[in-house]
């Protein structure tokens, strides 16, 4: 591929007080030739937006540094800090690269800003997508900082260095960066600035620098965000999915409730202001609305049957050999049915936005994965242009992908321009939990043809699974997300046929950590353990054995299968389950050691092994590993979403469980660092989980698992 | 109707309605947002905050509970003593997106008030009903353990 265009910026102009660098990255026109490569949550239009802006859709904004007068240096990032840490991470490459210590730097987190293209973080590509422009920007601005100086100096600029924030060159007293914004912000920015080799990078070695923040209570989320005058909002909402308004009775008795500061009753919505939280959640709850229509009929069953009816009717995505063929000749067949349900992200700070309209201008303040999308979903809702909405960042209490979606700043828009004053809507956790906007729901149907040797001839996967592109308006063609990790079994099989569906149901879908390799991995992982058995072959190395021409797949294995002592005696009762996959740019392998208790499955450890090419904080990546497999545990026993008479049965953490404290395994990570390209992180060691616990569990019961979740 | 209690050291007085959950009176009424809604049903924790030293979630306490007690927040942990716990906390670098962890730091500093050197079945026990959704779990229990050293 060739290389994308960056562009330098000075944004301070001549005489600044602070000198301000940033870039923009122009991505080289496609190769026709080569298989994109997934950004699940960032390539694709706004929902209900129409087609990108050009802007939008060609360029994406890098950190950007600001060298102030007094010598410290505000670093701002475009990424949203969810948890992941790659804020800091950028940070430390950014305050590296320009040679400044760390303790004389702010990180603050980029508002969207129309001069930069989109900003959206999702598809493990913090790091990956933006480490090198992060890179260039301190380059950039240190080359402008050493160009200044060397002018003062009437020396080259190879006659000078850089060292703690200050250009030095012999025989003169440094200069603090300081005392070099005035010159360098007169300079046009270098376009092509030499970046200091990585080996001799020195991170700092430091604490995440939103950590203090965190721990005394002053970090600002979503809900943390206060406004002068401002109201609390909650929305009605209907109790079936799709229901429509329909009559709204006598508001008196509401608007008379204690704390209630309006009922206000929109086009669509019907909305209480209040002075807490906990009023409005009161008085929403006493609304005299009634619904209308709503899909009545939906329950868990008729999905299960659309899915499965749907399963002949599959596109082909990938057809290598003759599948057909060989399944019917074969001696040795293997069939089985897997049901994945649909889950929801249920992070654990609540929705919310706050959003204050004046006049034909707005503000909102929100947690969210993507400021660019919420300003363009917000500035529509409001009809006004993009760059008369401001879109304040904060840090997320978690998103898993369901940050990435604007619905609630949208609501939180149309409910502020009806009150005219600052409004923070506040979704409940039952809001949250049946709000839709899940994973979807998945049936697959698979065949395997064993060899002679025990080895796979033939395989096939159909697979029904809704489509989440379909439902942003962008259907036409396979869902790309419905089949990654399908797809592209990495297996050496002669014959590979799978086929995708998506009948179309009434649920809205979005995109859950790691998307379709969430289900997939477990289906294919599941699956040729299965056929590991039928060949009576040892799982670890009837995969090996597959993956000849799968190195990177092949090393994690190898290693996670040796740190976990596979196939040395495990304690009375206990078994080990593997899995490996591919998502995101990276490989992981995992090992499980599970039991069970009373016949609930127990998870006692957990081996990790991730190849993320390289890394700049492993610290943090570690953590990334511990968050992933925490999440894929808790959907693997328990994520559920069900649907009964079009109401979904979940609502709250009784009866929606995830991971407690005492639950929590043992998790021993390695990381793979062979220096190949970046790959992402936050999604990887999420897939490989469930089949590695079920696969642990087949051998314990000696029944295979086809269905999640494990327990209820 | 008011309701005077001490709030992190000082006396406050709120008027609001007397079944108004805690956690929303400090949140919305009193701007102290360090204190986090989760479930407001008593399953998560994230709400945690002390009640004359007990741990209690703030979203199940009905503000007139509180009428002369004392209630200390994560804004009033470090005055508290807690400070060693914050800093443990930052030293093993648990929190990721940090919501659960006001909770979870006072939590831990109810069970560390009560044993200074808590083995891994009381770390269970006390941390079973805080919710993390990041996998902060194992550093959580290495923060604790870190935090009792610094005071033995």
């Amino acid at each position: 591929m060739s290389p994308s265009r960056r562009t330098f910026l000075q944004l301070s102009g001549a005489g600044a007080l602070a000198l301000v660098v940033g870039c923009v990255t122009t991505p080289a026109p496609p190769d026709p030739d080569e298989v994109p490569t997934p950004r699940t949550l960032d390539d694709g239009p706004r929902p209900g937006a129409g087609p990108p802006a050009a802007a939008d859709a060609g360029t994406e904004l890098s950190a950007w540094v600001t060298v102030h007068a007094d010598d410290t240096v505000t670093l701002t990032i475009p990424e949203a800090e969810m948890g992941q840490g790659s804020t800091h991470a950028l940070a430390l490459v950014l305050a590296d690269e320009l040679g400044v210590p760390f303790e004389r730097v702010r990180v603050r987190l980029a508002d969207a800003d129309s001069r930069f293209g989109r900003q959206s973080t999702g598809g493990s590509s913090s790091i990956r997508g933006s480490h090198d422009d992060t890179r260039a920007v301190g380059a950039a601005a240190r080359a402008m900082l050493t160009a200044a100086a060397a002018a003062r100096w009437q020396v080259e600029p190879g006659a000078c260095t850089v060292k703690d924030g200050a250009v030095h060159t012999d025989g003169q007293e440094p200069l603090p960066f300081g005392a070099l914004v005035a010159d360098a912000s007169t300079l046009e920015p270098p376009q092509d600035p030499p970046l200091k080799p990585i080996s001799e990078r020195s991170l700092a070695d430091v604490p995440r620098w939103d950590l203090r923040s965190k721990v005394d209570g002053t970090a600002v989320f979503g809900l943390d965000v206060r406004v002068p005058d401002m109201v609390y909002a909650a929305l009605a909402r209907s109790p079936i999915l799709g229901q429509r308004r329909g009559g709204v009775g006598d508001l008196a008795a509401v608007r008379a409730m204690p704390g209630v500061v309006d009922v206000i009753t929109g086009d669509d919505f019907v909305a209480v202001l209040a002075r807490d939280t906990w009023s409005a959640f009161q008085a929403r709850d006493q609304l005299p609305v009634t619904w209308e229509g709503g899909h009545t009929e939906l329950t868990t069953e008729g999905v299960r049957t659309a899915c499965r009816d749907a399963l002949p009717t599959g596109a082909v995505a990938r057809d290598d050999g003759d599948a057909s063929v060989a399944l019917a000749s074969a001696s040795r067949v293997l069939e089985a049915t897997y049901e994945a349900p649909y889950l929801a992200h249920v992070p654990m700070e609540p929705l919310s936005a706050t959003v204050h309209v004046q006049g034909d201008r707005a503000e909102v303040w929100a947690a969210t994965q993507s400021p660019t999308r919420a300003r363009a979903a917000a500035a529509e809702a409001l009809g006004l242009p993009e760059d008369a909405v401001a879109v304040h960042a904060t840090f997320l209490g978690g998103g898993f992908g369901r940050r990435s979606h604007p619905d609630y700043i949208v609501e939180a828009a149309k409910i502020a321009k009806a009150a005219g004053r600052p409004v923070q809507l506040v979704w409940s956790r039952e809001e949250d939990i049946r709000g839709g906007r899940y994973r979807p729901f998945s049936v697959h149907s698979l065949r395997a043809a064993l060899g002679p040797d025990g080895k796979p001839v033939a395989w096939e996967h159909r697979l029904a699974c809704p489509s989440i592109l379909a439902g942003m308006g962008r259907g036409g063609g396979i869902d790309r997300t419905s089949i990654e990790g399908a797809a592209n079994l990495p297996y050496g099989v002669p014959a590979v046929r799978v086929t995708a569906a998506a009948p179309e149901l009434p649920v809205s879908l979005w995109f859950w950590r790691s998307v379709g390799s969430s289900q997939n991995a477990w289906v294919t992982e599941c699956f040729i353990d299965e056929l590991a058995a039928l060949a009576g072959a040892d799982p670890v190395s009837y995969r090996l054995a597959l993956l000849a021409d799968k190195p990177r797949h092949a090393r994690v294995l190898k290693r996670a299968a040796a740190r976990a002592g596979w196939g040395s005696p495990l304690p009375e009762g206990h078994a080990h389950g593997v899995a490996v996959h591919e998502s995101f740019g990276s490989f992981c392998a995992q090992v499980v050691e599970a039991s069970l208790e009373g016949g609930t499955p127990r998870v006692h450890k957990v081996t990790c092994v991730l190849d993320p090419g390289q890394v700049v904080t492993p610290d943090a990546v570690e953590a990334q590993v511990h968050s992933s497999i925490v999440y894929a545990l808790s959907a693997a026993l328990w994520g559920r979403i069900d649907l009964d008479g079009g109401r979904v049965v979940q609502s709250n953490f009784h009866d929606h469980r995830v991971l407690r404290f005492d639950e929590m395994p043992e998790v021993d990570v390695e990381l793979v660092t062979e220096g190949e390209p970046f790959g992402g992180v936050g999604e990887p060691p999420t897939p490989p989980l469930a089949p590695a616990l079920c696969n642990a569990l087949r051998v314990l019961t000696g029944e295979p698992v086809r269905k999640l979740p494990l327990v209820g | 109707m008011s309701v005077t209690f001490t709030l992190n050291g000082a006396s406050q007085s709120l008027d609001a309605p007397d079944e108004l959950p805690l956690l929303w009176a400090l949140r919305d009424h009193l701007n102290l947002t360090g204190t986090k809604f989760g479930c407001g049903i008593g399953q998560c924790w994230a709400c945690t905050v002390h009640v004359d030293g007990v741990p209690m979630a703030a979203c199940q306490v009905p503000l007139s509970a509180v009428a002369g007690k004392a209630v200390t927040t994560i804004e009033g942990a470090t005055d508290a003593g807690f400070g060693h716990i914050q800093d443990a906390w930052v030293t093993e670098g648990v929190p990721q997106c940090g919501w659960c962890q006001p909770g979870q730091i006072l939590k831990a500093a109810a069970l560390l008030s009560r044993v200074p050197d808590p083995d891994d079945a009381a770390i269970d026990v006390a941390m079973k009903p805080v919710l993390c959704r990041c996998g902060t779990y194992a550093r959580i229990r290495a923060a604790i353990k870190s935090a009792a050293e610094a005071r033995s």
